[in-house]
């Protein structure tokens, strides 16, 4: 194959061609201000507006319920502190145990702080116990911040069952909707969600814009504050060609939502039962449960993550593991330890995670390399042999 | 393959000597799975020359590149040697022989150190002794002895719980026995202080900053569950290690600073200056 096979996509996307021949502009001789009176930048935002409404309409909300951020974990920091900081009453939080560590490492410094949080477990197959949030959340409770669904595993969890639920306990929801956002059609119309965090580079656009939605009329208070942008909502100037670059994906990721369902869909199942046809002793985690189109999270029994991921970058194939071989830190990752994988197979934790831009010639060549590399690293295994 | 050496990706790469040994008469079994990497190491001693020496070697390891290599790298290492030459390879010689391993990746060369020396025990029908206290275990997550943290801080002066995570693994999982990591530092840095002070004549100062230590300093840290160790005093520099609860804390360099320093200054010499040894 020679070149790159890049089936990371839930670590970060390429840049569609389209988002950076629209951003071009905003790098080069359109660099205005868009809070300048002058038309030279004046006119720059307009065309921020515009990609406002591109990125509402992708999730059914309204452009004025969107702010632009620097990244999701700007968006999810915001989103919780905000409703701790209009509440300053409540010192509780609930989410789960498997969140992306923009929530887990924010919620784990609230506690030094005085907070008292609840992370729900899960089931084997990733799952939330709905009785278990809703007898979690207390009149103590500021905040119930769960993701929509998990990076890892690609697990959904039933944003509108949730949102049902916090509702009627009276309570604001915040969902880190990152690696849903433009795999998944959402509507927030239909749905009582208060805050929503999604990020930029995972949809096709650049590395360090995303977006927070606040339904309206929900209390807000602002992260960064000094300064008039985004109709003081988040001061700072807007970083007007990345925004523009997300208005962009926004619109295409509506435009492609059908080929995720299906063709990316279609890849991901050939490659999830090419691979457990080809190795056995394999698991796939959250095979059961509801899950994003593109991810694929496969454990090999008897290997360890880490020589898996190596060897297969030498064979030009990115993919994320979800052990860390290392020190200083748990071994295998939170959620594939929340979900009690045995270790004999959590060490061994591959995520592929597809686009659009993925084809069938790259799932031909991932089935015709990775068995024979998963048996060789076997035979080097000291476990599983007969 | 980021931080990895040539030799290291080499020997991950192209692992030598790999696969089990039905006719070994030594195997060395190391790691669990539990902690991410095992090592099974087979060895066949033959006699050569009049000296019993290891002909043949090979590993099998579940671990990651480092354990990989490290095992392989191991098995050239000691293919050759005689028996008394195969102990003391170290894993500071299998660090060697591989260029360098990423600090957090030490343990890897730990374990082939003594997957090799539990084959060579194994060759001469030695069983580990359970009731020997030095067999006692600190860290549950990953079997470390209290004897293997002693030796990791003898051998290679370490002071912090991070550093012996980083050459045992003891404490990197739960860490729970990180505490109990901090205690057994100082008492082997306290050791060592004692053996150094016995052999230098201090002076009168020198003794002054020893009594305010352990008077005063000490005591005072000890009430928030820490301590501290003076390690060496030379000139106006008065080098110290900080245990127990402080050498996990994040302030520890202002109670350094601000506490420490400030109160030798006050009492003794304000041109002393206190570092954090290691």
């Amino acid at each position: 194959m020679g070149s790159l096979v890049y089936v990371d996509n839930n670590a970060t996307t390429s840049i569609a061609p389209e988002v950076l021949e629209a951003m071009l502009p905003y790098l080069t001789e359109r660099y205005g201000n868009p809070s300048s009176l002058y038309r030279f930048g004046g006119s720059v935002h307009a065309d921020m507006e515009q990609a406002r409404g591109h990125v509402a309409e992708l999730i059914g909300a309204s452009d004025t319920e969107i702010v632009f951020t620097s990244c999701g974990t700007e968006s999810d920091t915001t989103a919780v502190l905000s409703a701790l900081a209009t509440a300053s009453d409540k010192r509780h939080i609930v989410t789960t145990a498997v969140e992306h560590p923009a929530i887990i490492g924010l919620c784990e410094y609230l506690e030094t702080a005085g907070y008292t949080v609840t992370y729900l477990p899960v089931d084997e197959q990733g799952r939330l116990d709905l009785e278990q949030l809703s007898d979690a959340i207390s009149d103590q409770t500021a905040i119930v911040s769960i993701m929509h669904a998990n990076n890892e595993t690609g697990v959904i969890f039933p944003l509108d069952e949730i949102a049902a639920i916090v509702k009627q306990r009276g309570c604001l929801l915040h969902t880190d909707a990152v690696q849903s956002v433009g795999k998944l059609p959402l509507d927030l119309r239909n749905m009582p969600v208060d805050f929503l965090s999604l990020s930029g580079h995972k949809l096709h656009a650049p590395k360090g814009v995303g977006a927070l939605y606040i339904r309206k009329n929900t209390p807000y208070k602002p992260l960064l504050m000094g300064g008039h942008q985004e109709r003081n909502l988040r001061a700072g100037t807007e970083n007007v060609a990345s925004i523009v670059g997300l208005g962009r994906a926004a619109q295409l990721a509506s435009a492609h939502m059908e080929d995720e369902q299906t063709r990316v869909r279609g890849l991901r199942d050939r490659l999830q039962e090419g691979l457990i046809a080809a190795c056995p002793d394999t698991r796939v985690n959250g095979a059961d449960a509801p899950r994003l189109p593109n991810t694929l999270h496969i454990s090999f029994g008897y290997i360890e993550g880490e020589s898996i991921t190596l060897l297969l970058d030498e064979l030009g194939i990115c993919v994320s593991t979800g052990s860390a071989c290392s020190t200083g830190s748990l071994e295998i990752s939170h959620v594939i330890d929340a979900m009690q994988v045995p270790p004999m197979y959590a060490h061994g934790s591959i995520r592929f995670s597809l686009s659009r831009y993925n084809t069938d010639a790259e799932v031909d060549y991932i089935l015709e390399q990775v068995p024979p590399m998963i048996a060789r690293l076997r035979e080097m295994s000291p476990y599983g042999h007969e | 393959m980021w931080d990895y050496t040539e030799r290291v990706k080499d020997y991950f790469l192209n692992p030598r000597n790999v696969g089990d040994m039905p006719d070994a008469n030594g195997i060395g079994d190391t790691g669990s799975l539990r902690c991410g990497d095992a090592m099974k190491l087979y060895i066949k001693v033959e006699e050569i020359d009049g000296q019993e020496r290891i002909a043949r070697a090979s590993f099998q390891t579940f671990g990651c590149a480092s354990a990989i290599a490290s095992a392989s790298a191991l098995t050239e290492m000691a293919i050759g040697l005689t028996l008394e030459e195969a102990e003391k390879i170290t894993n500071d010689d299998i660090v060697k022989f591989l260029g360098g391993l990423p600090t957090a990746k030490i343990h890897c060369s730990v374990m082939g150190a003594e997957a090799l020396h539990a084959a060579i025990a194994n060759y001469r029908g030695e069983e580990p002794d359970e009731a020997d206290p030095e067999a006692r275990i600190v860290c549950k997550c990953f079997e470390v002895t209290e004897q293997k943290i002693r030796d990791a801080v003898h051998e290679h002066n370490l002071t912090s719980v991070e550093q012996v995570t980083n050459y045992t693994k003891a404490g990197g999982a739960c860490g729970e026995c990180k505490p109990e990591i901090a205690r057994i530092i100082g008492e082997v840095l306290a050791e060592k202080a004692r053996l150094a002070s016995a052999d230098a004549p201090s002076s009168e100062r020198e003794a002054a900053i020893r009594r305010l230590l352990e008077e005063q300093i000490a005591p005072a840290l000890g009430v928030h569950g820490g301590g501290l160790q003076l390690l060496a005093i030379e000139g106006d520099r008065v080098v110290v290690v900080m245990t127990g609860a402080c050498s996990m804390c994040a302030g520890m360099n202002t109670t350094v600073k601000e506490f420490v320093e400030k109160t030798l200054q006050e009492q003794i010499d304000e041109d002393i200056l206190v570092e954090v040894g290691g």
